[in-house]
């Protein structure tokens, strides 16, 4: 046999085995974290290696326990999803609202600066978030933002960006130019042709940049940690969870739920906007 | 009109990048000017409240930072870290990218599961993690030591040097789905004939990925490399979560956060992350050089 129909061969089967491996890896423990938050933690100590609990032995009480309020003896994530809700969606909100024009701005117009605010919005990414974190964090406490929601916010849309800017311009990028001049023709402003004609062109993309700084802010931690951890009330879910981990007292498959209520509103955001998500991201990347 | 628009246009382009630059600036600028001048200071807390940014001047935490072991050992082992990381998340993406790229059944629902590492909550996968890698009741253990055979549960992520490595296999598991997307983005934009020719010419696969398909790539897998290199040396979150900074785990940023949180050292702290911000940039400006004399060659 040739090289060529050895290699062929060997590679069709081992093309196979690592989808499956890949499937797997990303799969399992998905699949464990949310088999888990229906078992019993006895259950659990007494058998770690049943992962799928007996039917008869499937529990429910880790959801009611970890949703319940403090005052109900349960954990408050009702109360830390609607806080991160409140400050994902403000954030994101805000990002899109001051990203479009700035997108639009340097997309079309030719004004002093341009090209050092580019540089600008790389600068984020040399130093550690922490570093950032804790000079914002002894600001906003001078202006009384420090332990508030409004603060994180804040903290969150200057994190999304760097990010949003660079996704938005490439496809503005993308749209002829020579429709703006065809509206500047007819007579339109420039704040007609960003609402009437950009915002519209541009909408997958703005959608996809909402998402995209919603996943940043519902999933982010150290801001959270440092702005909200003496405040119980204002936690988001993702410090709750670590809150509630680092003790001992609350048992591993309630927080597991806590996990999962965690993870699906970004797994169910993402399953809807997979794809404008990802082409959002790698616009440009194939062009080499 | 049409002139009376293009007058306005640097008052306009001005205008509508405001609002973002002010934000920027205020949250990110600010504060990196802020940490630059506090390294000069023998800066706690208290006198930060005090006098603001107008403490004496001192070179000490510089002396601190440089002399001490703890330094030293941290950047090692961020540089250990970012380097595995990134060749890792690398490697394991471009494998995956490579085995998706022709068509089968259920592919784009599959490709989108290969990004949930990626775009899940780093609190979840972490927990999940670490309760699967617990010696007491974790899957992981148990499936070892019952089934494997293994003589003790592993301590994953308390005793050195498996925890430094299972912090590095996880970031290869939350980071592959990154440079998954972006060769798949990659080699979707190849062309075909190219490849279809050297197979014409008798390449095997092998060669064909070697001489043709890889060098096609490589302008985005050493953007990616950049870009992972970057985002590795910085991390924080992944390593704080799994193990706190210790058996052996205390990157640059985790052991910033030390100082800041623990001994309250802000001064110290600070330098310790201009100095190691000073190494990222002198290694970006290596890295770009290197690339850009073999891009021309």
């Amino acid at each position: 046999m040739s090289a060529v129909t050895v290699q062929s061969s060997v590679l069709r089967v081992l093309r196979v085995v690592v989808i499956v491996a890949f499937v797997l890896a990303t799969v399992l423990p998905f699949a464990y974290m949310l088999s888990l938050s229906f078992v019993r933690i006895d259950d659990m100590l007494r058998e770690p290696l049943r992962v799928l609990p007996a039917l008869d032995r499937i529990t429910t009480d880790t959801y009611r326990s970890v949703l319940a309020s403090e005052e109900d003896g349960g954990y408050g994530f009702a109360r830390f999803m609607r806080n991160s809700a409140i400050v994902a969606v403000s954030a994101s909100a805000l990002t899109v609202a001051l990203v479009v024009p700035a997108s639009y701005a340097l997309t079309r117009l030719r004004f002093a600066g341009r090209s050092q605010i580019s540089w600008l919005f790389l600068a984020v990414y040399l130093f550690p978030t922490i570093i950032i974190a804790v000079p914002v964090f002894v600001g906003f406490q001078v202006l009384g933002l420090g332990s508030s929601l409004v603060g994180l916010v804040i903290a969150y849309v200057a994190l999304t960006v760097p990010v949003s800017v660079h996704m938005l311009r490439n496809y503005l990028a993308g749209i002829p130019e020579s429709i703006d001049e065809a509206a500047v023709i007819d007579g339109a402003s420039r704040l007609q042709i960003l609402t009437r004609i950009t915002v519209p062109l541009a909408m997958p993309t703005i959608m996809s940049t909402a998402l995209f700084s919603f996943m940043i802010a519902w999933n982010e931690f150290l801001f959270a940690l440092l702005f909200l951890s003496a405040k119980q009330e204002l936690w988001t879910v993702s410090l709750g969870l670590t809150r509630l981990a680092d003790g001992q007292e609350v048992s591993k498959t309630v927080l597991m739920a806590g996990s999962v209520l965690l993870t699906i509103p970004i797994v169910l955001l993402y399953g809807l906007a997979e794809r404008a998500l990802t082409e959002g991201l790698t616009a440009g990347a194939d062009k080499g | 009109m049409a002139s009376k628009l293009r007058h306005h246009e640097n008052r306009d382009g001005i205008t509508l990048v405001a609002p973002v630059t002010l934000v920027v600036a205020a949250i990110i600028v600010v504060p990196i000017v802020w940490t630059v001048v506090l390294s000069f200071q023998d800066a706690r807390y208290v006198d930060v409240a005090r006098n603001g940014l107008f403490n004496e001047l001192t070179l000490e935490n510089y002396a601190a930072v440089l002399t001490g072991p703890a330094f030293w050992q941290s950047l090692l082992t961020t540089v250990a870290y970012s380097v595995a990381t990134t060749v890792g998340s690398i490697t394991v993406g471009l494998v995956a990218a490579l085995a998706f790229r022709d068509r089968f059944r259920f592919r784009a629902p599959l490709r989108a599961v290969m990004l949930l590492p990626y775009v899940a909550p780093v609190v979840a996968t972490t927990f999940v993690w670490q309760v699967a890698l617990n010696p007491q009741y974790g899957v992981v253990n148990a499936f070892g030591t019952r089934v494997l055979g293994w003589e003790h549960p592993v301590n994953f992520l308390s005793t050195a040097p498996t925890a430094l490595l299972t912090v590095i296999v996880y970031d290869i598991w939350r980071y592959f789905p990154f440079a998954f997307l972006f060769i798949g983005a990659a080699l979707t934009g190849l062309s075909r004939e190219i490849e279809e020719a050297a197979v014409v010419d008798g390449a095997t696969p092998l060669q064909k990925f070697w001489f043709v398909v890889l060098p096609q790539l490589m302008p985005t897998v050493a953007l990616l490399v950049l870009f992972r290199m970057v985002m590795a040396f910085n991390e924080f979150e992944d390593v704080y979560l799994l193990t706190g900074g210790a058996a052996g785990t205390q990157v640059a940023s985790v052991r910033v956060f030390e100082q800041l949180t623990g001994s309250s050292d802000i001064g110290g702290a600070s330098a310790t992350a201009a100095v190691m911000a000073v190494f990222l940039g002198v290694a970006l400006a290596v890295y770009l050089r290197v690339t850009a004399r073999q891009r021309e060659a």
